[in-house]
């Protein structure tokens, strides 16, 4: 049983992830019809929102202390963040917090760049083939990747979490397990917690919204929407800088976990088409339940009890429930008829 | 019960219900070789249901459709047409990319080549038997000149036009149309209607879903009318257009 | 059987004419390597089998490489157990490559859409991560399959083709060592035959099909065709491509590594096909070589060869355009090719051969204007 719930908490952080990044995939894909090859390079540009900021952060000045010396005889030379000089402690705190805190950031420049992909290329490609879209939005996914490469190299570079919060979780003390018997690290539980967050807010945005409704008669029935003569082309840009917000930030809060570095959008990007598809396409329910799911299954084909029965099956599983999943079930866990079928 | 001599189509005590729905009761139709059948009844009479019924895109709940001897039901759509059922539907279903020429060849070759058949290392080009059918076959649709262009480009009348043309060179044994003429100018319909009346020359049997009275006293030889998901009455047309009954139910009177 | 209308035939000729130029044309290009070259065949061939399921029926694989990689594997086994001769391992590697895809096509092309490309790409990963983990003994995992001087090679044995010297055998046509130009001859005669078949699948009844398929799949189950073993067909028929295009990557440089059956791999050849023009003739074989060239020559530029192309520019201003294009190429070669693929679909929607088709078009409108019967009249004279 022990083993049993770590396996699920381990699962359940990656799939936050997963369902995160397949949320926002699905939206675009329901309203604008677009596949967005490019999604995946919104998540890489999110974690390095983190790292930015934390450049941005950690810049420092050099004073030299001539009452200190270094063990060389030398006078010392003192490095201070300059934010840490301005603010003091506080600085530092914003230092060590600074993961989180470039949440800030994330969201009103994922915001812009969402919007900006969306008037400036992908908007002109909504009555294309699928084809083209898949072309223009790759190219677009190879231009950010290099363009981050320029700017931060080709090297992971990773991320601290917050000092406070770098242990583990006793989870299973709170679940009346023995102390110890389930730990679970902090950052991943937050991780875990924000996921469910955003995907609620997501939820409740379109659930209470006027936005949002019309989004999802949007999803359901683009004509009729916009023969109604509501602005569809306004609220889908809407939709696309949402969509950008959310895979940005649940790359900011990924950077502890996996250090980010410039190829982790197509890592990611075949992963979330795998989980919006196995989900079922036009179904934001469908892609968080098999965001999930997958992760979940990850973790548990990952134990050597498992592996050691079924060699391989952690390299494959996502693969293999994929398959089953489509063979049995046509349009994948909550699919809608019709939607990208043809 | 009994299939007459020459009937080729019979579809006996057809029952579809979806759900609660009872939308077609006890159907029992007998359409004899040669004869141009319409049927006709008001909106959610059941019409095409009926029609889905006998083409095989809707399984009836109980009954069958027999087919020159053969039961349709339970077969897939390309069976059908392999047995010599051809189509035409409601909005023209052809192959937008391809030009008209194309897409009246391609279905000749599913009747001469059967339901598949890798024919990789034939050219079309060499196929002139078939293309010179298609090119008489458009010439009496009056598509001859635009044989060359991208189908997806003709006006609507053409395209049913051209969906026409695409079962006619298919020489099947039976044509179930679907309101042929929805949504065409009375010039459209008229030309239709000759259209129609030369191939009933060529002893096609054919089933008519039909709004249009003109049309359909015009061109059927025997009439149903549906109403209710049952046939209220059969017969000739002229029996039909005094059926008290029927202009209760359908032409409420004001068609005399 | 082998006829083809005048227009393929002269699209043939001239396209065979392109291709054994190659050595040629290509020199202005810094790219008239064999080793290049052959490359360069091999990825045409992908692209066009690929073309004949996602061009013809609309069906978006993205698993092909599964069948490169078996391709590749296949003809290694048969050069450690068979023999170096090279046809026998061609011929194995497209009929296991067909075999393979008529088990994942079988399966995929119970869906559509999109649906249908996740399985494809679920089918490909499994068979790439199996590769490199439980499949070990087949494929010899990380390190690749390679020839060795121990394998049986049984048929060469019994003809007494013994290796001679230390090292690995060659594979051989005919008994005739094939190195530098000859493997990539050998690569374009298979270029160039692939090409025709494809002409002929483009032409044939079957070809209308498949398009009719990709029109309108209803209107074609109503017309007849049974259409699950069109598709079915279409798919095995790019599998076998994909797996002759396998076996000549082995076949020119004898190992198989697990990498060919990635997914980006599957990407590249989707991408080749778009970028080139789907569903055209000429656009894949397009799509493959610019990719190619991208991949193997904009990445092998370096600083001092951008040095001497800006030689004639002040200092200053040399400085600023070495730094500027350098960002552009090598390394950053990845860049290029994404603004490329950007820059193709925002103006020319249908891929390159749209372009071309449009600039044709317009050419001919101009030449239209001129008086038909003076050139029909010169031309009789």
């Amino acid at each position: 049983m022990n083993v049993f719930l770590t396996q699920l908490l381990n699962g359940l952080d990656k799939g936050g992830a997963y369902a995160l990044i397949a949320l926002g995939l699905t939206l675009v894909f329901g309203t604008l019809g677009v596949v967005n090859f490019a999604h995946g390079a919104l998540f890489m540009l999110g974690c390095f929102c983190a790292v930015a900021f934390r450049y941005l952060l950690t810049i420092e000045t050099v004073t030299i202390d001539p009452e200190q010396l270094s063990p060389w005889g030398a006078p010392l030379e003192v490095k201070t963040p300059v934010i840490q000089a301005w603010l003091g402690d506080f600085g530092a705190v914003l230092v060590d917090y600074s993961v989180p805190i470039s949440i800030l950031l994330a969201v009103p420049l994922m915001l812009l760049i969402g919007i900006a992909m969306e008037r400036g290329l992908i908007k002109h490609f909504y009555k294309r083939t699928h084809a083209e879209q898949i072309l223009v939005t790759f190219g677009l996914a190879i231009v950010l990747a290099e363009i981050v490469k320029t700017f931060f190299g080709p090297n992971p570079i990773p991320q601290p979490i917050p000092t406070a919060l770098r242990g583990a979780a006793d989870v299973g003390s709170w679940l009346g397990f023995a102390p110890h018997a389930i730990t679970y690290p902090w950052w991943r539980l937050i991780y875990l917690m924000f996921s469910g967050v955003v995907i609620a807010g997501v939820f409740a945005f379109l659930q209470f919204t006027t936005y949002g409704m019309v989004v999802r008669a949007g999803m359901a029935d683009r004509e009729a929407v916009s023969i109604l003569g509501i602005n569809i082309d306004r609220r889908f840009t809407v939709v696309f800088g949402l969509a950008a917000v959310v895979a940005g930030v649940a790359g900011v809060m990924y950077t502890p976990l996996l250090a980010p570095n410039y190829m982790l959008g197509m890592d990611f990007l075949v992963l979330s088409f795998v989980v919006v598809v196995v989900g079922g396409m036009g179904s934001l329910g469908g892609a968080v339940a098999a965001g999930f799911l997958l992760g979940i299954l990850q973790s548990f084909a990952s134990m050597n009890e498992v592996r050691a029965i079924f060699p391989g099956i952690d390299q494959v599983i996502i693969y293999l429930v994929a398959v089953v999943i489509l063979l049995v079930r046509p349009r994948g866990l909550m699919g809608r008829r019709g939607v990208m079928e043809g | 019960m009994e299939t007459k001599d020459n009937v080729v189509l019979h579809v006996a005590d057809v029952h579809k219900r979806f759900g609660g729905l009872h939308a077609l009761a006890d159907i029992d139709l007998q359409i004899e070789e040669g004869k141009t059948h319409a049927i006709i009844g008001p909106n959610g009479a059941g019409k095409s249901t009926l029609l889905n019924v006998i083409i095989g895109r809707l399984a009836p709940t109980s009954g069958a459709v027999v087919f020159d001897g053969t039961v349709l039901t339970g077969k897939k759509p390309h069976e059908i047409n392999q047995l010599g059922v051809a189509r035409v539907f409601q909005t023209p279903e052809i192959f937008a990319d391809l030009s008209v020429l194309q897409n009246v060849m391609t279905p000749a070759f599913a009747r001469r080549d059967g339901a598949f058949r890798i024919n990789m290392f034939r050219s079309t080009d060499n196929e002139t038997e078939i293309r010179e059918e298609a090119e008489a076959i458009l010439e009496d649709v009056g598509l001859i000149e635009r044989r060359g262009v991208n189908s997806g480009a003709l006006s609507r009348g053409d395209k049913r036009r051209l969906e026409l043309a695409m079962c006619l060179i298919q020489k099947p044994r039976l044509l179930l149309l679907d309101e042929p003429t929805a949504g065409m100018s009375r010039h459209d319909t008229n030309t239709t209607i000759e259209l129609l009346k030369k191939i009933k020359a060529r002893g096609m049997t054919k089933v008519i879903i039909e709004h249009d009275m003109h049309v359909v006293f015009s061109l059927a030889d025997r009439m149903s009318v549906l109403a209710g998901g049952r046939i209220i009455a059969e017969g000739l047309p002229s029996e039909i257009k005094g059926d008290p009954r029927v202009q209760e139910a359908y032409l409420g009177g004001a068609y005399t | 059987m082998l006829s083809l209308s005048r227009k393929d035939l002269i699209s043939l000729v001239i396209f065979a004419a392109v291709v054994v130029a190659m050595p040629l044309w290509l020199a202005p290009f810094g790219a008239a390597y064999p080793g290049l070259m052959q490359k360069f065949a091999i990825a045409a061939i992908f692209a066009i089998g690929f073309n004949i399921l996602f061009g013809l029926t609309g069906y978006l694989s993205f698993g092909h490489a599964a069948f490169l990689g078996v391709g590749s594997y296949t003809t290694v086994w048969t050069f450690k157990l068979l023999g170096m001769e090279i046809l026998p391992a061609i011929i194995f590697a497209i009929i296991v490559a067909g075999l393979f895809s008529l088990i994942i096509g079988y399966f995929s092309l119970r869906r559509t859409g999109i649906y249908f490309s996740i399985l494809t790409l679920a089918f490909a990963q499994m068979s790439y991560s199996l590769a490199y983990s439980v499949l070990t003994p087949i494929t010899n995992g990380e390190t690749g399959l390679l020839l060795a001087r121990g394998d049986p090679r049984v048929l060469d044995m019994a003809f007494g083709n013994q290796v001679d010297g230390a090292g690995l055998p060659f594979p051989t046509l005919f008994g005739m060592e094939l190195g530098g130009y000859g493997g990539f001859y050998l690569c374009a005669v298979v270029l160039i035959l692939s090409f025709f078949i494809s002409q002929k699948i483009f032409a044939s009844p079957f070809g209308m099909a498949l398009r009719s398929i990709k029109s309108n799949q209803m209107r074609m189950s109503y017309t007849g065709f049974d259409i699950k073993p069109y598709l079915l067909t279409a798919f095995v028929i790019s599998g076998m491509f994909a797996g002759l295009a396998g076996a000549l990557m082995s076949v020119t440089d004898p190992l198989a590594g697990a990498e060919r059956m990635k997914w980006t791999e599957s990407g590249n050849v989707v991408l080749m096909t778009i970028l080139g023009g789907v569903g055209t003739l000429f656009g894949p074989v397009i799509g493959a070589w610019l990719i190619e060239y991208f991949e193997n020559i904009f990445s092998a530029i370096n600083y001092n060869m951008l040095n001497g192309f800006f030689g004639f520019l002040p200092d200053g201003v040399r400085d600023v355009a070495v730094t500027v294009s350098s960002k552009f190429v090598g390394e950053g070669w990845h860049l290029t090719l994404g603004l490329l693929f950007v820059v193709v679909v925002v103006f020319l929607p249908g891929g390159v051969m749209e372009g071309v088709r449009r600039l044709s078009a317009y050419f001919k409108d101009r030449t239209g204007r001129t008086p038909e019967p003076v050139t029909k009249a010169s031309a009789a004279e």
